[in-house]
């Protein structure tokens, strides 16, 4: 069936074949579902030891902070957030690639995003998980945590719907349902290839039972086709709103640095920025290990980087009119700050930021650069890096220094601020090492319809444009 | 294989094609033919596949429209009842009502309310979730969530006839036929 396409794999039309090596819709199911099937590779049990051990450290670290109290962390007036909400807005930010990649490039009908969407999905789900955990213990008293939904409750309250810290919750939360059903919805077609493949009793039940009776029907694919479309669109607006709204939780505020209209999109680009950076890293890994690179191509990662470069450079634009802007309003509280940043007891960390988020980037202009796979893996981790960074100097900086110098101080974590963000780690790659050894992690469904031949008028030849 | 057939009701035939284009213009002919109660199934959706099997657009989009008209105005509901009548607080000297502060709150539940609703219904139109379906009596069928491409007829279609159907998809280019019943 995979004639038509010309040996030296490209179409006739002119462009360069998204998935290289002329697959057929069989071997591109024989690939990935045996990835799910073999016996597990030893270096796997491995790998889930170390991440279990460092999620027991996540665990063990909110055990004692649940008993002891936020008092464990480095937390003080006049900082009285940390690394708990630096981390937060740093997960969060990192999800939001794979919503980017599964909502609006689909939308925008990039058809080269079937290779990495499945994959970039679920690191939005883990990442949101791994983000979820910290606003949760925060609170210091986590038995209430309660209070934060609209419960009925004997003490007749409600919550603050006015408070931005509030719609983070509904904001979050609703962000990660509606990422796991978008999720799930797009799997169903692919379990139901793994439920017609199993051989042993276990997988044919639990795939039977998860791909929920999944016929591959047209009277099924239009439903489905629709409400894949529907989830995408709603997920659209979602996905911008989520960071905008995490966003608020400063911009609400009447702190210096923290009180401007920019940070919605600015922090927008900056998680759209960091999460490709992180698709970046766990792909270069992944598609090596499970000898993946004809279907995700050098030339995927490539228009990752050029994403990574554009909103690199909107990060990077966000840097200096916040500058601009401390100067043009002559409010010298906003012009302290500032200066402050890049020059004050804070500088180390506002030139890492610098380097790691506007400068690495930069590299990306060169199309040698952007298409070698040791340069945009250590890029990308630097990237991630630099995001955390300015996380650090938006929290920290304009914190440690506020409006009366006899309060200001030196921030700096405690060994349980370090274990906790550490330990999240582990959660992520637990859930991430169990997604991979057990589910698709690339979509067949959605890979075999980009083929060439899946176009019902390439069969005979007869393209008619 | 023809005294089986008397012992067990027939549930339908399924027939195999070998790419996307047979099976689409194969779906042409049968809804010309005047077939209603037939599926053609394959491991992708086909781009144009709705129209050559002469199917309506489906509902979902209306479900999911009220859904996220309920949710949004439950939401604001919510919002407004619980700090204009149930738990009235000043704060920061807003209004009771401040409706602009209540967006982000209407617009996460109108979404996650839509996004329910968009799987729960695509299921449920589908007839889904469903243990089992005749089809699976067929061996071959496993193809299909791979890299086969069918069509399936149901016994309770009107035109359905074992012979002149199983003739009639072999015609259009059906290969490996078979009969649809328990084993």
């Amino acid at each position: 069936m995979s004639k038509g396409i010309t040996d030296s794999g490209i179409i006739p039309g002119g462009e360069a074949p998204l998935i290289e090596k002329n697959p057929t819709f069989g071997s591109i199911t024989e690939e990935i579902s045996r990835i799910t099937e073999r016996k597990t590779p030893g270096v796997w049990y491995l790998a889930l030891g170390a991440a279990v051990s460092l999620m027991f450290v996540l665990f063990g670290s909110i055990g004692y902070l649940v008993f002891e109290g936020v008092g464990i962390w480095g937390l003080n007036n006049p900082v009285g957030w940390g690394w708990a909400i630096i981390n937060f807005v740093w997960w969060v930010g990192i999800g939001h690639a794979g919503t980017l990649i599964s909502a609006i490039l689909f939308l925008l009908r990039q058809r080269w995003r079937t290779s990495i969407n499945r994959f970039a999905e679920a690191m939005t789900l883990f990442a949101v998980s791994c983000a979820l955990i910290f606003p949760a213990i925060h609170v210091g008293r986590i038995w209430v945590v309660y209070w934060m939904f609209p419960v009925p409750n004997q003490m007749s309250m409600w919550p603050n719907f006015r408070s931005p810290l509030l719609w983070d919750v509904f904001a979050v939360s609703t962000y990660f349902t509606a990422s796991l059903l978008f999720w799930y919805t797009g799997l169903i077609p692919d379990l139901a290839t793994f439920r017609d493949r199993a051989k042993t009793k276990i997988r044919k039940i639990v795939f039977g039972f998860l791909s929920l009776g999944w016929r591959g029907g047209n009277r099924q694919w239009k439903h489905y086709e629709l409400a894949y479309l529907i989830l995408a669109g709603i997920s659209t607006p979602l996905v911008l709103s989520v960071h905008s709204v995490v966003s608020t939780d400063f911009a609400i505020s009447i702190l210096p640095g923290w009180h401007t209209t920019i940070f919605p999109p600015y922090f927008v680009a900056g998680a759209i920025f960091s999460g490709f950076a992180m698709v970046v890293t766990l792909t270069i890994i992944a598609r090596k290990l499970f000898h993946l690179e004809h279907i995700i191509t050098v030339s995927h990662l490539e228009k990752m980087n050029k994403i990574m470069l554009l909103t690199g450079m909107m990060v990077g634009y966000a840097y200096s009119m916040e500058f601009f802007i401390a100067w043009y309003s002559g409010n010298i509280y906003e012009q302290f700050v500032f200066i402050n940043r890049a020059f004050g007891q804070y500088a180390w960390a506002y030139w890492i930021m610098i380097s790691c988020n506007v400068l690495i980037p930069q590299m990306f202009w060169f199309k040698k650069l952007r298409r070698s796979i040791p340069v945009m893996f250590i890029a990308s981790i630097l990237i991630n890096v630099g995001m955390w960074f300015e996380r650090f100097v938006i929290v920290v900086t304009s914190l440690a220094q506020d409006f009366l110098p006899s309060s200001w101080d030196y921030y700096s974590p405690t060994i349980w601020d370090i274990s906790t963000f550490v330990g999240s780690f582990g959660l992520f790659f637990t859930l991430f090492l169990l997604f991979i050894r057990f589910l698709p992690m690339i979509s067949m469904s959605e890979v075999k319809g980009v083929l060439p031949q899946a176009d019902p008028h390439h069969a005979g030849g007869d393209r008619h444009e | 294989m023809s005294e089986m057939v008397k012992q067990n009701k027939i549930e339908g035939i399924l027939a195999e094609f070998p790419d996307p284009a047979a099976l689409i213009s194969a779906a042409e002919k049968m809804r010309d033919a005047g077939y209603k109660k037939f599926d053609c199934h394959s491991p992708f959706p086909i781009h144009g596949m709705d129209k050559a099997m002469g199917l309506k657009r489906s509902p979902l989009g209306w479900i999911v429209g009220s859904a996220a008209l309920f949710g949004t105005s439950a939401a604001l509901g919510l919002q407004w009842w619980t700090s204009t009548v149930d738990y009235r607080l000043v704060i920061s000297g807003k209004p009771f009502f401040s409706f602009q502060a209540y967006v982000p709150v209407t617009f996460a539940l109108g979404v996650l309310l839509s996004a329910f609703a968009a799987l729960i219904a695509m299921l449920v139109l589908n007839g889904l979730p469903r243990l089992h379906h005749p089809i699976f009596y067929s061996d071959r069928f496993a193809k299909s969530s791979d890299d086969g491409f069918f069509i399936s007829i149901e016994g309770d279609d009107p035109k359905f006839d074992i012979e002149k159907t199983k003739a009639f998809l072999e015609s259009i280019g059906g290969t490996n036929s078979e009969i649809l019943k328990e084993t």
